[in-house]
């Protein structure tokens, strides 16, 4: 099957900058797919470079197996949701949500009721007649996402879509991103920082780092499985473990990660062998339906979650940790 | 600086506040006075009488239209040029940073800051040494100049508050350049165009210290005017016209402060 | 929540052929190299600007480097210093001076009256009243120039309103003291350099306003308050935080009232003495007399003393305050 878009090779760098370096990607049609990685690596120029934006320094794109570098935006059948919702502030919303089809040449009748539709699928019908700047955040970005589904896009590129929204109305939205996405079968890309936010919504996430992809796979996998010990850093809280340690339980003196639930903190000290891990508490952080402890193993800072109601050792006491090796995993990065 | 919220100005400054303003406004309200007198050879006051006679008289001065005539073509070409010539200026330093942007914005700003006679003497200058004759033209070409300013510190004031994203926005819809610049920029600066315009007009219609440098022998109004100050032939004709003037200026400044208002000041300073 | 997909899905391309014609293929070279139309928005100003002003500019420092024929009157287009050698004549060296005092006092006065007005519509005024303070300074800078000389042609005549006022309230003998008086009186108000320093001051004191309460605007408020706190009286108050931190703007608005006055030759011919300012004689040169280069070098003049003004006001920060 074509990817909905394709990355060979591609470069961008501005100066000295390597915003993008030498990055491959496919993304198939009908994908949920996340961008994620913080501020400067790159993902929202991988963006920029889908919708046309930016154009690469090396490498081919193509969108739909066309070859869309030297291609203006305004001719690729891509749309965005921008960061900061991009409303024409002069125009109503109905406008708004038409301008791509009068841009095009629909007639008014016609790209009005396609508007009123879009805004019925984005949940605010009736809302055409109002100016961007009577809106609420939640209602401004509705709006952007329904002006940019009313062109039928190949595929819809979203900018950090939920990050100027509050707790609640971003939990609300990942889920209408969700079920919009599967309802219309278009190809999503979006961009975030938000490790939460990409592992619940997408069907497939990149985590990017210094302008490359440092893993690419459905979000199960990123978060158990982290190839590098920069995923498993940045992508929820694994315990990152060094070759020396890892080799005393597997083997392979490679770097490893263990997800702090695998770990059982038993009370007492007196480790041996490779039964257990001596390790001394060194603070306790209350969560709710877990308690998250900080641990000194020998120089090694860890960290364990045990269940709410779980005996907890005193701050300062010597425990002994232990682990089933299944939950030790291996990545690829040697020694 | 915040107010203090239970503290009134003192005494002394209210009245000297109060006084400066006084000594802003009542001489332009004095011409409106003026405009009514009934005596011819000197500016008696208080005023002998009051008559509607001199309206008139001036409505049937050909000089005084053909110089008004003059005037407002003169401000209208000017102000076309500088509205082209400001817009294309303040998109280009506004849309990229490129070597040599603040340059460019000295440049426009540079027949304003210096003298008034130093513009018209330059112009004088190239005119005598190209051997340009006076026409319509020169007069155009020295108000096209120094209205630039005007339009384009609007215009750079506009730019400055409209979003970037919302041209990508309209890119990425499918709009090209020509229909981005026609849907999207020109409704979002046509306010600060529309004052930028009107204040270029303002300036121009008034302008009277280039225009003695590159007029020649023609009659813009503010010439007709400077001629009666000096060699007067019926003040009180000249009474009406300062009071049409003052009118006529004022309506596009208080328009373009309209316009203008929320947000960005009315950019730049006369003369 | 469900979502019914109502959009029917269409096989469309993913990228468009462009739209053909003059527009899209001009569309498409403008995206593809920015600089070009960059290039091309700059280049009517920069060329108007450039040719019409800067060489507008370039041909009056020529100017001033030839020299008249004094038998034929004719401009001898060769390059000498006798132009400038004439500039350093006493009566033209008095011409200079005389301005160059005239533009400094009404600097002087023009920061004394905007002072309190600055003040009050930086601290005191608000909403409704700060928009009208705001009007009622933008409405006399911009209404027109010639109109405001003339208004004080009639309040300064000697049948005028001042007069009258005056003899109303029994000052008329300070004013005839006053006229009696060498260099600033004469036989009315209205030709004499009192009269002009007046005019002057009237006509460029908005340029002194609105660059001071610029800068007053910024003086937080609690400065004053604490230097009150600590017992100082207003007029320590003033001279020892006010004035140093309204100064930025003060320099800023005599940038314009010193190079306004440096520059004007309309109100010194309309109300005053016959002796000229340095825009008269400019004037006076080229017109009557037909000597371009010796107005050239007048006018050279100014523009040497606005540099030496700006590069000290720079130095003062002023630039901060415009």
């Amino acid at each position: 099957m074509t990817p909905a878009v394709s990355f060979q090779g591609v470069s961008r760098h501005f100066g000295a900058v390597k915003a993008v370096d030498a990055l491959s990607l496919d993304i198939q049609p009908g994908e949920f797919f996340a961008m994620l990685g913080p501020s400067g690596s790159g993902k929202t120029t991988c963006l920029r470079l889908i919708a046309g934006f930016e154009q690469p320094t090396a490498g081919s794109i193509s969108i739909f197996g066309e070859r869309a570098e030297g291609v203006p935006p305004y001719r690729r059948n891509v749309n965005t949701v921008f960061q900061d919702y991009a409303l024409f502030p002069h125009l109503n919303v109905l406008d708004n949500v038409a301008y791509g089809l009068m841009v095009k040449g629909t007639g008014k009748a016609e790209r009005h009721k396609a508007a009123e539709e879009a805004l019925a699928l984005v949940r605010l019908p009736g809302y055409g007649a109002r100016r961007p700047g009577q809106l609420s955040g939640g209602q401004r970005q509705r709006v952007a996402l329904a002006r940019a589904l009313v062109n039928q896009p190949k595929v819809l590129l979203l900018d950090e879509p939920l990050g100027a929204l509050d707790l609640k109305l971003r939990e609300d939205m990942q889920e209408e991103l969700k079920s919009l996405q599967k309802a219309l079968g278009i190809t999503f890309v979006f961009v975030t920082h938000d490790q939460g936010e990409a592992l619940s919504m997408a069907d497939r996430v990149a985590v990017f780092n210094e302008g490359r992809i440092a893993q690419v796979g459905a979000p199960q996998d990123i978060y158990q499985k982290p190839a590098t010990r920069f995923v498993a850093d940045f992508v929820g809280s694994s315990n990152v473990l060094p070759p020396d340690f890892v080799q005393r339980w597997s083997g392979q003196k490679r770097w490893g990660s263990l997800r702090p639930e695998a770990i059982r903190v038993n009370l007492g000290g007196g480790a041996k062998g490779n039964e257990g891990v001596a390790a001394r508490l060194v603070a306790t952080n209350y969560l709710g339906a877990t308690t998250r402890l900080a641990l000194d193993a020998d120089g090694l800072r860890l960290h364990a979650t045990v269940p709410a109601g779980s005996a907890l050792p005193r701050e300062g006491e010597q425990v002994t940790l232990s682990f089933n090796r299944e939950s030790l995993h291996l990545m690829e990065e040697g020694a | 600086m915040r107010s203090d919220r239970n503290a009134s100005a003192p005494l002394p400054l209210k009245v000297a506040a109060a006084c400066g303003l006084l000594f802003l406004h009542l001489p332009i309200l004095l011409i409106f006075v003026y405009a009514f007198t009934t005596e011819e050879k000197t500016f008696q006051w208080p005023l002998p009488g009051f008559t509607l006679q001199w309206f008139g008289v001036t409505w049937n001065r050909p000089d005084v239209w053909s110089a008004l005539s003059l005037s407002v073509r003169v401000a209208a070409i000017s102000t076309l040029i500088a509205l082209v010539l400001g817009t294309l200026c303040s998109a280009a330093v506004s849309r990229s940073k490129f070597f040599g942007r603040e340059t460019i914005s000295l440049l426009v700003i540079l027949p304003i800051a210096l003298p008034g006679i130093i513009t018209g003497i330059a112009l004088r200058s190239a005119f005598s040494l190209t051997d340009i004759p006076f026409s319509f033209w020169t007069i155009v070409l020295g108000h096209a100049t120094f209205c630039v300013v005007v339009v384009y510190n609007n215009a750079v004031a506009r730019f400055r508050r409209t979003s970037g994203s919302m041209i990508e926005a309209s890119y990425d819809l499918g709009a090209d350049g020509f229909q981005t610049f026609r849907h999207v920029v020109l409704p979002n600066i046509a306010t600060a165009l529309l004052a930028g315009g009107m204040l270029a007009f303002a300036l121009s219609f008034d302008e009277v210290i280039v225009t003695t440098f590159t007029a020649g022998q023609q009659q813009t109004v503010p010439i007709w005017m400077l001629e009666e100050l000096i060699r007067p032939r019926q003040r009180p004709v000249t009474n009406v016209v300062a009071m049409v003037v003052v009118m006529v200026t004022f309506l596009p400044i208080l328009l373009a402060y309209y316009l203008t208002r929320d947000g960005d000041q009315i950019a730049g300073s006369g003369k | 929540m469900s979502v019914q997909a109502t959009l029917p899905t269409r096989q469309a391309p993913a990228v468009l052929p462009s739209s053909g014609g003059m527009r899209g293929a001009l569309s498409d070279l403008f995206w593809r190299r920015p600089r070009v139309l960059l290039l091309l928005m700059l280049a009517p100003p920069l060329l108007w600007l450039g040719i019409v002003y800067i060489g507008s500019l370039i041909a009056l420092l020529l100017q001033s480097f030839f020299s008249i024929d004094e038998f034929s009157g004719l401009i001898n287009r060769q390059f000498t210093l006798k132009t400038y050698g004439d500039l350093l004549q006493a009566a033209n060296l008095d011409i200079i001076l005389r301005t160059v005092t005239m533009a400094a006092l009404v600097t002087l006065a023009s920061a004394a009256i905007a002072f309190p007005i600055a003040y009050y519509a930086a601290r005191y005024a608000r909403g409704r009243w700060k928009a009208l303070f705001y009007l009622a300074v933008m409405l006399p800078l911009w209404s027109s120039y010639l109109v405001k000389v003339y208004a004080w042609k009639l309040i300064l005549a000697k049948e005028g309103i001042l007069t009258w006022l005056l003899a109303k309230v029994h000052l008329g003998w300070l004013l005839d003291g006053w006229l009696a008086l060498p260099y600033v009186g004469g036989s009315s108000l209205s030709v004499s350099a009192t009269g002009t320093f007046i005019a002057f001051v009237y006509v460029w004191l908005p340029f002194m306003i609105l660059p001071v309460q610029a800068s007053l605007e910024r003086v937080p408020t609690n400065l004053i308050e604490a230097s009150s706190d600590l017992g100082a009286s207003p007029g320590q108050t003033f001279r020892n935080v006010l004035f140093p931190l309204a100064l930025p703007g003060i320099v800023a608005g005599s940038i314009f009232t010193f190079s306004l006055t440096l520059g004007d030759y309309i109100i010194p011919q309309i109300i005053g003495t016959s002796r000229l300012f340095i825009g008269q004689a400019v004037y006076a040169q080229q017109g009557t007399a037909g000597n371009i280069p010796l107005a050239a070098a007048f006018a050279v003049v100014p523009i040497v003393i606005m540099g030496f003004y700006l590069w000290g006001a720079k130095k003062l920060g002023a630039f901060d305050a415009l």
